[in-house]
This record gives C-alpha cells, structure tokens and sequence, in this order.
C-alpha cells in the first residue's frame, strides 16, 4: 500500500517522498511511540525491566556471577557489542569453572517477545508454561529488558 | 522516485521536519498509529487531500508492512 501512495505522492508533484516499507509492524515492535485509542493497551516493552545485567559471551562466569548476584538478578543475559541476544545464563551455568567464557555454558537463542506484544496474552502464556520471565528484544534482535512473572502481573516485586 | 528507507532514517527524517503519512485506512489510524503521523488513506489521496501536506517539506508514507 505505501509503495503505491508514494508514487501517487510523486505523481502529484511532491519532489521527495520516502517509503517506510516496514512500516508500523517495524516501528511498534521497536517500542517506539505510538498514539491512538489502542496506544494504552499495556505492552511487554511498557512493563519490562531494563536493569537486567548482561555480559560479553567471552566473559569469565566467575565474575559474571559475582556482578549478577550482587544486583539480586538470578539471569544474565549474554549480549555482543551491538546489544544483540546471544544468549542466557541461569541456574546450573552459574556453577561452571570460574575462568570458564560465558559462551560456553549460556543457553543459546533463548525465545524472545516484541516490546508491542500485549501483555495479557504474554502473561498467560508464561503462566501455561510455568516461566518466571521472557526476554524482550527489538526486531533487530536487540535487548530492551526482561518481563518478570511478577511485572507481568502487575505487582512490583522483582524476579 | 520515491526511496525505501528503514526506521532509523524515518527518525532522522522526521527529526529534521519531514512529514510521517499514514495511508491506511481512517479506522485503523484511530485505532493506532505511529506517533506524529497525519492520516491521509490512500484511497482518499488525490489533489484536495494532498494539499493538507507541504511540497516543500520530504515525506514519508507508511502503512502496517511490506504489503
């Protein structure tokens, strides 16, 4: 549709017409703003936790668990020098050899959410399958934070 | 002729004062819609309506996705 508009726009004589063919998909499951009678519909980005620790994938799990317990998080999340998710660290990974590079023991691809995913359908979800939080990430693959069971539900208590 | 272009330059564009349109249609601009973005459907674009927009000014057009 917006091809068409934009060619329309030139014919009409309009000198510089751009196409976001992406489009509003693109630019809602950024967590970019949005306006309208559904825009307050509560979303994952709304929600989600931004302060969620993460490290490089070659960063010993030693110090890595140091830093994580110390902020009170039980995850990290294993990120490149462009924030994109390669990763999670959690439970029995914490207990590898302390030089040990985070890589090797992360779990890889965890399964993600878009900051515009509504958060009624992604809380019933977590509850379906019984996880405590999801990680959310732009299109793009970039962390923008994690949801907690507990912000999901509304209440302030972390995870 | 019109240029594709992806988000990041939308957001450099319209920093700079270009125009954001959303052609879709009018119910579905109500419901929800980029932030900024003027409604114009394309199935209303035509002389008249164009004329809401400045020809000085770039535009960009939007609809849901690629279709």
């Amino acid at each position: 549709m917006s091809p068409r508009a934009a060619w329309r726009l030139e014919s009409l004589g309009f000198r510089e017409v751009h196409d976001y063919v992406a489009g509003e998909a693109d630019w809602f499951a950024s967590g970019l703003p949005r306006e309208g009678r559904d825009a307050t519909i509560p979303r994952v980005g709304d929600r989600a936790r931004r302060d969620v620790p993460t490290c490089g994938p070659r960063d010993p799990v030693g110090e890595v668990r140091n830093r994580v317990r110390s902020t009170g998080w039980d995850t990290c999340l294993v990120v490149n020098e462009e924030r994109v998710v390669l990763g999670r660290l959690r439970g029995t990974a914490f207990e590898a050899d302390l030089d040990t590079a985070a890589e090797t023991v992360m779990e890889a691809g965890p399964t993600t959410f878009r900051p515009d995913a509504r958060i009624a359908g992604v809380t019933a979800r977590m509850r379906e399958r019984g996880t405590s939080s999801v990680v959310v990430t732009t299109p793009d693959g970039r962390l923008v934070g994690v949801l907690t069971r507990a912000q999901a539900e509304g209440s302030s208590v972390g995870d | 002729m019109p240029t594709s272009i992806d988000r990041a330059e939308v957001q450099r564009l319209v920093a700079a004062g270009a125009q954001l349109v959303d052609v879709l249609p009018a119910g579905e601009y109500a419901a929800e819609h980029i932030a900024g973005a003027i409604s114009l459907p394309l199935k209303d674009l035509d002389v008249r309506t164009a004329s809401r927009l400045d020809r000085e000014r770039p535009v960009i057009v939007n609809c849901w996705d690629y279709q």
